[in-house]
């Protein structure tokens, strides 16, 4: 179970996070996308995902995360995602709840290039009963 | 002509336990519920099932080849309400159709649809873009 206590926290995440050409290369490729000069508009999930994994598994937060089913996402992009970006992350817990067994979290991630935030994604997160 | 209320073209995307394999690698999500069938039996779905993500990644495709650029999306939105049931060997469908809801300047709204099999797999999705 979530540590209630956590809920309304923001927690720094990974100190940079380097957008290489040769993920967004990759990336794009299994959708089909051959202009490759900026990431597709889904691009942040690995960076969102891998800050949350690490965030809400922490022992003081203690997410299950291997029953966890993804419920909605949402992403806010103030401009493209290029190769070459680094970015500062965090990532905050703004709800969680309990219903019929299942927890579900919802976490935001703020994607910021020195003090200017650069994206945003949301997720809805569901461990299941 | 770009009006409110204007339905986009359908467009078919077809998904295989190869590209489950390749989003796994490209995105770093290996969840064994979207490559091992014992597994995912073994937790009560179906059969695999393909990663929400790679639904809506592929929504993304087809909104930015309707807009013409990769740029050109601003806000993204899905819910995942079905999951897409991806069996052996066989191709499943991602059918996407989308109606523009708002235009306000250049950014225009739209009410995007997908369904697999005939079932629809995203609810409430939704992309603003600049065109």
């Amino acid at each position: 179970m979530l540590n209630p206590d956590s809920v309304g926290r923001t927690f720094a995440g990974a100190d940079s996070i380097s957008i290489s050409q040769s993920d967004i290369n990759s990336f794009a490729a299994v959708i089909g996308e051959t202009k490759t000069d900026v990431a597709p508009p889904t691009f942040l999930i690995r960076s969102a995902l891998e800050q949350y994994e690490k965030i809400l598994t922490a022992p003081q937060v203690g997410l299950d995360w291997s029953r966890l089913v993804h419920g909605d996402q949402k992403f806010l992009l103030k401009r493209p995602i290029v190769a070459g970006d680094v970015f500062s992350c965090t990532a905050t817990i703004e709800n969680y709840r309990v219903a019929a067994g299942n927890e579900i979290v919802s976490v935001r991630s703020d994607f910021l290039q020195g003090q200017e935030l650069v994206a945003s994604t949301w997720s809805t997160l569901v461990v299941r009963a | 002509m770009n009006t409110v209320g204007t339905v986009l073209p359908e467009r078919i995307f077809w998904i295989d336990r190869g590209l489950l394999k390749a989003y796994a690698d490209a995105s770093g999500d290996q969840n064994p519920i979207h490559q091992n069938e014992r597994f995912a039996l073994s937790v009560g779905l179906p059969n695999v099932i393909a990663h929400g993500m790679l639904t809506m990644a592929l929504v993304g495709k087809y909104v930015t080849d309707w807009a013409g650029d990769p740029a050109a999306v601003e806000e993204f939105t899905a819910r995942f309400i079905k999951p897409v049931i991806v069996p052996a060997d066989i191709k499943v469908d991602l059918t996407v159709v989308a109606t523009i809801s708002e235009i306000d300047g250049n950014r225009i709204k739209l009410e995007l649809i997908a369904t697999s099999a005939g079932i629809k797999v995203l609810g409430m999705a939704k992309a603003v873009i600049r065109k």
